[in-house]
């Protein structure tokens, strides 16, 4: 039988369906300064979602959480990732505007397909938690597939990478969904596993960058696995 | 056992910060004191391992299983970090400093990971292996590299949030049995079996395959690979092709044994069967056609990760005792096929195969143990990879897995072709002769001259790099790329001809415990 969800569990998926939007955003968005502030909007939803689930679930633990992931990716990713990208990151630089290899429309609309998949196919695995809705869960499939579709439709070196966070993103609201009990320790451990990936990222970008006086990957085509 | 335990981990890393703060002439032989070490520190922990799994402070935790795991790493270690001082040679402080502090930490990781006694730390060891060794593959500063190494690590580490994605629902299937507070360790849950949930732990299973797949090499996502493995500097190509797909390997297996003891082992043998075929499917035609000796080597890389995923899925007790030996042996055979394909760049100045000639003459101890690398890699006797693969096709065969089996016959011995033309030539096809033709100061593909000019009496010209003519005089660029080799042949040797009986026992405890045993 369908039950109203009520105020916590409409308050999670509101916060979720905002999540996949800024995904979408992210895809249609020109300038890197942009796509990181999307980012860091991105994170800071998840780190809300993290704060609404430990008040009503009663998760002291996930306050903790939110608060070293709000630190981490609201304030020190998106500023490493501008500090690494420098002038990169504050100008149109040739390379990622029109980067996209299908018009934003059609990227959005194939997107839209690539939601649709992911959303149903986590939907139907029919996995309920009682610390979050499992229709977040969907979402949380939604947005994987759509992170992978941002780092397949865009041919710069610094969309790919925040495909990439986002599909971090993507996966720790999947985890707060089935895995809001998972020790602190071991979240904490994966929050700074980021930060690692994070400036390796980073100094590959720029010495891409320094090579091809570029963020485009156009002409990265000499190696074909 | 937990002092052992703990220097495994402590080793590499002090030595990795001490190359980088300390002088750099003193680096390289930090760098082989801190491998020999770490490989004898495993050494002293086989037999504890064979004996049971032993647990430290809820995170650390070593059986037979890592132990197999921990030997391969531990030896390449060594081993390339003795080669290593030769490589560079010749290289700018500046450069050997960060070499050997990404080795260090790069060889670290990879050691680290068989350790962790849960699924989530397992995790973390591996990303740090990917983002340490991106870094590595990127230190040529040429474009090759540059490009290499911005698709493994936006492809591996993909690959790998997958397998956080498969961590994820198991700790959620774990959970329903253990409670919330489980930590994701790996006992706990082979322990809970068939109370587990089985919709999280195929797909765990699944995403596991898929994503630590990736970085083990597995088709149709092994695409970072020849890259990656083509543009690292050679010592790298030897621990990321003998040390690090075995590691990421580590991880499907703990897969394995959770997804067997829940589901039954029916789905995950069949999911490993179907990647392993493709890959070597894969690899056995690549191999031909290939012009570029390490990209040749990479796809063999991807022709040996299928067969252990082939042995897996066929779930005898031989076929998974032949996988493990298998793992060791690879990874001594791989390790020598880069060490001394790495000898035959620098001294002919590129990578291509067609600019090398007359191997067997020009580099006297080099030539003949490439060879016997290639045999020992096309599964030939006495070596160590005959055995295994002939247990693994074996067990294929006992199992009832006849179709398979011959499958994976057929495209071994198609693989072995796909070597020997490729490598035949450039051993035994005699150089041009192009009387006093000055050697050329470039070298292409971005490789260093090796003999510094030198001619002899002997000195004959080959076609090394696009300008052709070049003077080569017969003689190895450095005993210190040569002794490895020797030794991961001999290891190869002794695996195939008589494996020591603590190994056996190893091997044996190890495959029981990926039948299910405790």
């Amino acid at each position: 039988m369908n039950t109203v969800p009520g105020v916590y569990q409409g308050t999670a998926n509101v916060i979720a369906a905002l999540m996949l939007l800024l995904e979408f955003g992210m895809l249609r968005q020109a300038l890197v300064r942009d796509q990181v502030r999307l980012y860091a909007a991105q994170s800071a939803l998840i780190s809300v979602l993290a704060i609404v689930i430990a008040a009503d679930r009663n998760l002291p633990d996930l306050y903790a959480l939110a608060g070293l992931s709000c630190a981490l990716k609201v304030v020190a990713v998106p500023l490493v990732l501008r500090r690494l990208l420098g002038a990169q990151a504050s100008e149109e630089t040739p390379g990622v505007v029109g980067s996209h290899t299908l018009s934003p429309a059609s990227a959005v609309l194939a997107s839209i397909g690539l939601a649709a998949f992911g959303f149903f196919c986590f939907g139907s695995l029919g996995i309920h938690s009682a610390e979050a809705p499992a229709l977040a869960l969907s979402i949380a499939g939604a947005m994987v597939f759509v992170s992978f579709g941002l780092m397949i439709v865009r041919r710069d070196v610094a969309s790919q990478a925040i495909g990439f966070f986002s599909l971090e993103n993507a996966i720790s609201l999947a985890a707060l969904v089935v895995a809001a009990g998972l020790p602190l320790l071991l979240e904490t451990a994966f929050l700074f596993d980021l930060l690692l990936a994070v400036v390796v990222f980073g100094m590959l970008i720029r010495a891409h960058h320094a090579r091809a006086k570029s963020l485009s990957t156009a002409d990265l085509t000499r190696l074909r696995g | 056992m937990i002092g052992v335990i703990l220097a495994i981990l402590i080793v590499p890393l002090a030595a990795g910060v001490a190359c980088f703060l300390g002088p750099a002439r003193a680096a390289g032989v930090i760098t082989i004191a801190s491998g020999i070490a770490s490989f004898g520190l495993v050494l002293a922990l086989i037999p504890d391992a064979s004996r049971g799994t032993l647990n430290y402070w809820s995170y650390l935790r070593a059986d037979a299983v890592s132990e197999i795991f921990l030997l391969a790493t531990g030896f390449l270690y060594a081993a390339v970090a003795v080669y290593a001082a030769g490589y560079l040679k010749g290289r700018t402080e500046r450069y050997a400093r960060r070499f050997y502090l990404g080795f260090n930490v790069f060889a670290g990781a990879m050691l680290a990971a068989p350790l962790m006694s849960s699924l989530a730390l397992l995790w973390i060891a591996i990303e740090v292996t990917t983002v340490v060794s991106a870094l590595l593959v990127a230190i040529e500063d040429t474009d090759g590299a540059a490009e290499a190494s911005w698709k493994y690590v936006l492809i591996a580490s993909a690959g790998l949030s997958l397998g956080l994605l498969a961590t994820i629902f198991a700790y959620y299937a774990g959970a329903q049995v253990l409670g919330a507070h489980s930590n994701l360790a790996i006992q706990p849950l082979i322990s809970a079996g068939s109370r587990l949930p089985k919709t999280p732990v195929r797909l765990a299973f699944l995403l596991a395959t898929l994503g630590y797949g990736t970085k083990v090499g597995l088709a149709p996502v092994h695409t970072w690979l020849p890259d990656a493995h083509s543009e690292a500097p050679t010592p790298v190509s030897a621990l990321l092709s003998g040390a690090l797909l075995a590691t990421s390997f580590y991880a499907i297996l703990r897969f394995y044994q959770i997804a067997a003891a829940a589901l039954g082992s029916g789905f995950p043998r069949g999911t490993l069967l179907v990647f392993g075929i493709a890959s070597l499917l894969l690899a056995s035609l690549y191999v031909f056609g290939q012009r570029d000796v390490k990209r040749l080597l990479a796809y063999s890389s991807v022709e040996h990760m299928g067969i252990l995923a082939i042995g897996v899925s066929f779930g005898a007790p031989l076929a998974l005792a032949g996988v493990l030996l298998h793992v060791l042996a690879h990874a001594a055979a791989k390790g020598s096929g880069f060490m001394s394909a790495g000898v035959f760049t620098v001294k002919y100045g590129t990578k291509q195969m067609t600019m090398m000639r007359d191997g067997l003459r020009l580099l006297p101890w080099s030539g003949p143990l490439f060879l016997l690398t290639i045999l020992a890699l096309s599964a030939f006797p006495p070596f160590g990879i005959f055995r295994s693969e002939f247990q693994i096709v074996a067990g294929g065969l006992d199992s009832g897995s006849y179709t398979a089996a011959a499958v994976l016959v057929v495209l071994v011995t198609v693989a072995f072709f796909g070597l020997a033309t490729s490598v035949t030539s450039m051993l035994l096809t005699p150089a041009q002769d192009a009387g006093a033709a000055e050697r050329q100061p470039t070298q292409a593909g971005g490789a260093r001259p090796a003999d510094g000019g030198r001619t002899d009496g002997a000195a004959v010209a080959v076609r090394a790099g696009p300008h052709a003519s070049t003077v080569l005089a017969p003689g190895e660029p450095s005993a210190w790329m040569v002794v490895p080799v020797l030794a991961g042949l001999a290891v190869l040797a002794l695996l195939g001809v008589h494996p020591p009986g603590e190994l056996t026992s190893l091997i044996t405890q190890a495959a029981a415990q990926l039948r299910g045993a405790p």
